[in-house]
């Protein structure tokens, strides 16, 4: 009998059971016997501080480390973070959060001391806002859009040394989760979308959470095989801040009027079938339309495939009422919906490359059908700006904006036609996030506008008797009443680099004159 | 063609970033008021705003009323002098308890316009009667002005001054209701119905449009512009009301070439009321667009 060969498979070789006894890598380590409870309570990976942590993971300085805003306004990982980091003397940091809240500002404290040298986020507002637009950071804060930081994550040019993410309940072994099945100790966010990417790229990955629960976790957001350590703290949100009990719908007749013909130009566009699929960004507006929507829906005996995205209670209403069949949440909004990831199983936690990655043909938002959209700033060659004021401070956040225009068949950009005395549709806007080139449709209060781009929808929408002007009119009409506001008066100094969601430079945003 | 007032849209005549929204909402009439949404304190800042507003806004081409303070307070004059000036397309007079109520206010206007070159005449009226006296001279007062298009009900003085409240079925209002509706038939003028204030109850609110639709109002003030879509959806003729009412011209037609006034359809006697009925019918059904959709 001729002798198989094993030598050309690597590291076949090297096992060395063949002729001898076997004996394998982790011989020295004598088997487990004591049972599992007593086992997840002695040998885990649970450390007694996020000071260990930091020091297990071999934290330097100059390095990267990332957090998740699932939490929102409500975070205190960060912050909690931030404060053991800067205390135990690491500098130059860069902190590639998904997102920053208000609940954030001490991070103008950090980068003041020189904890902190760069940042990466989605958006930011507030103090740290205001500071950064006033020229507080050497370095300009990198903003991308949640599609452009899973690509810059996939693609390496984003790498992230050290992951911190905070988790309502996780089990000794790190299978970590958004929401608790048992002990539930009432924080919750629902889908880990933003955080499930950070710890499958991460060198290292920290779960903070205050409910280590028995293992296994299961089901779960992140698995324990991308999971380092895990640090139990007392309180890691504040449930207020996390996310409110339902999502409310606007009370604001402007905002329902807006909603009402988004949904009259969905009904007319073509995109309205059984069997599509749409997303619903934040804002009342965007929102409330799936009040009108599910009206439609139910006249004309629609139902649509599949919503993607932020998930309201509202959709979630969609869902469990048959008109909605699946579900794909990143980022759960309230808890209705945090609930419902929880019990319904066509209710699909996603990741944020998943959800909007364009290194992915595949990725969700390609196969969106219709998505509402809101914007602070529309100019007339349909660009939007979801980031900056029209004082030019930073004051919002990219999201999954230019994700998700660039994927839908039909992008619908909702806005009033003016904030106060502030014109929405303007000329120049301030900052562009979202090319004009992928906006489809604009709804205002006063009319809605198609891009040049699309004549067929132009079409469709005046033949079913809808109020369609120009963007020019539309920009017009704000113009005579509010006046031409005078331009924005800015540096040379670069604040912030606005990617597209292939790292390339849209726009850059410079410090506001004083 | 006669101008539709199925909805007035109460606007408080202080607020700028509602009025210069108002005409968003589709109401066919948009009122702007300086009475009782308007503190004491605001009174010559709404004055102000109002008169500016008139002067300066596009309204969408709806038609505009403006809400003055009675004649018998310091304000009603001034909201006069200065809202007439800017040519709003009505004035609505309130708590009207007589025709002389209407005959004062409408000697001032003749007097504005005439000052100022405005045609004389131009200024409609709009008299709101908000009294049991105002109810039982509803009649004197429809006919008080040729100024005037329509008297309205107002129902919250109303039915203080009778010494109730309103009810969920307003029976309270009922005469008074029937009594207006009479009273702008004979002048030839329209009846508008007062306010529903409870704005989360768009099922009672839908049922009160129903009703006084029924009594013969040609609309109905609203507080906000919610109530706007239900509102007119009461007032939109159905598909089957017009077909119907085509088809009664159209018989009509027929027998008017055979020298006949009377016909027969589907067993029921056609005869002049019921071709005036079909034609009002098809009126609102034209201004409406429900006759475009139901011939699609």
């Amino acid at each position: 009998m001729k002798e198989t060969d094993i030598s050309s498979i690597p590291y076949i070789n090297s096992l060395s059971g063949i002729k001898e006894p076997f004996r394998d890598g982790c011989r020295a380590m004598q088997k487990d016997i004591i049972c599992l409870k007593e086992r997840s309570a002695v040998h885990n990976k649970v450390l007694p501080s996020i000071e260990k942590a930091v020091e297990m993971c071999g934290l330097k300085d100059g390095m990267t480390i990332s957090f998740h805003h699932h939490f929102r306004n409500g975070d205190y990982v960060l912050n909690m973070v931030m404060e053991t980091i800067a205390r135990m003397g690491i500098k130059d940091l860069t902190v590639a959060a998904s997102s920053l809240a208000e609940i954030h500002d001490p991070l103008v404290g950090h980068i003041k001391s020189g904890v902190v040298k760069r940042i990466e986020t989605s958006g930011m507002r507030s103090k740290l806002a205001d500071a950064i637009s006033r020229g507080l950071m050497d370095i300009p804060v990198t903003f991308r859009s949640h599609g452009g930081r899973a690509y810059a994550i996939e693609s390496g040019q984003l790498k992230i040394d050290v992951a911190f993410l905070g988790a309502p309940s996780c089990d000794p072994y790190g299978n970590a989760n958004g929401y608790s099945r048992d002990h539930d100790t009432g924080i919750s966010c629902g889908s880990m979308g933003y955080a499930k990417l950070d710890a499958l790229y991460a060198d290292k990955v920290v779960i903070i959470t205050d409910n280590i629960v028995p293992y296994p976790n299961a089901p779960f957001g992140i698995p324990e095989s991308q999971v380092d350590y895990i640090v139990k703290v007392d309180a890691i949100g504040d449930p207020q801040g996390i996310m409110s009990g339902a999502t409310r719908y606007t009370k604001n007749p402007k905002e329902l009027l807006i909603a009402e013909t988004t949904t009259e130009v969905i009904a007319a566009s073509g995109y309205f079938y059984d069997g599509f699929s749409f997303q619903l960004g934040t804002g009342g507006a965007s929102l409330a339309t799936a009040r009108f929507l599910r009206e439609k829906m139910l006249e004309e005996k629609i139902k649509a495939s599949f919503v993607l995205g932020g998930i309201t209670g509202q959709v979630v209403k969609l869902h469990e009422e048959g008109l909605v069949k699946k579900l794909l949440d990143v980022q759960s909004f309230d808890l209705i919906a945090a609930e419902s990831l929880k019990n319904n199983r066509f209710h699909q936690q996603i990741d944020a490359s998943y959800y909007a990655s364009p290194g992915n043909e595949g990725s969700a938002v390609n196969q969106l059908d219709v998505v509402v959209l809101s914007a602070l700033e529309i100019d007339t060659d349909f660009n939007v700006n979801v980031l900056t004021g029209s004082d030019g401070v930073i004051r919002g956040a990219i999201g999954g904006h230019c994700d998700t225009a660039a994927g839908a068949g039909m992008a619908i950009v909702v806005a009033p036609l003016m904030r106060g005395r502030i014109p929405t549709i303007v000329k120049r806007l301030n900052t562009i996030v979202t090319p004009g080139k992928t906006i489809d449709v604009v709804v205002t209060d006063q009319g809605i506008a198609v891009n040049p781009q699309r004549p067929e929808l132009y079409e469709r929408l005046t033949k079913a008797g809808l109020h369609v002007r120009r963007i020019e009119e539309l920009q017009e009409s704000a113009e005579r009443l509010a006046g031409c506001p005078e331009p924005v008066r800015y540096t040379d100094k670069v604040v912030g680099v606005v990617t597209y969601r292939d790292g390339s430079v849209i726009d850059l945003i410079y410090q506001i004159a004083e | 063609m006669k101008r539709l007032r199925r909805s007035i849209l109460y606007v408080p005549g202080n607020n700028p970033g509602m009025i210069r929204d108002a005409h968003i909402y589709g109401s066919d009439v948009i009122l702007l008021d300086l009475e009782d949404s308007v503190a004491m304190t605001e009174k010559d800042a709404a004055r102000f705003l109002v008169y500016n507003a008139l002067k300066t806004l596009d309204f969408g081409g709806k038609e505009v009323a403006v809400r003055i303070n009675g004649l018998d307070t310091d304000f009603g004059l001034k909201d006069l002098e200065a809202v007439v000036r800017a040519q709003p397309d009505v004035i609505r007079l309130p708590k009207t308890d007589s025709e002389q109520d209407v005959i004062a206010c409408e000697k001032e206007i003749e007097r504005i316009e005439a000052a100022c070159g405005i045609p004389v005449g131009k200024t409609k009226m709009i008299a709101a009667i908000e009294s049991a006296q105002g109810v039982l001279n509803a009649r004197e007062i429809a006919h008080a002005s040729k100024r005037l298009v329509g008297i309205a009900l107002g129902a919250e003085d109303f039915t203080a001054d009778l010494k109730t409240t309103r009810s969920a079925d307003g029976i309270e209002l009922l005469t008074a209701r029937s009594m207006i509706v009479m009273a702008a038939r004979s002048a030839g003028i329209d009846a508008l119905d007062t306010v529903f204030s409870d704005v989360n109850d768009t099922e009672g609110f839908i049922k009160e449009a129903k009703l006084i639709k029924q009594l013969g109002f040609d609309g109905k003030s609203v507080i906000n512009p919610s109530q706007i879509k239900p509102l007119h959806a009461v007032f939109t003729p159905t598909k089957d009301e017009i077909e119907k009412s085509l088809a009664i011209v159209e018989a009509m037609e027929e027998a008017r070439k055979r020298g006949s006034g009377v016909v027969s359809m589907n067993g029921k006697m056609i005869d002049k009321p019921v071709l005036d009925r079909a034609l009002h019918l098809l009126e609102l059904a034209g201004a409406t667009n429900a006759l475009r959709s139901a011939m699609q």
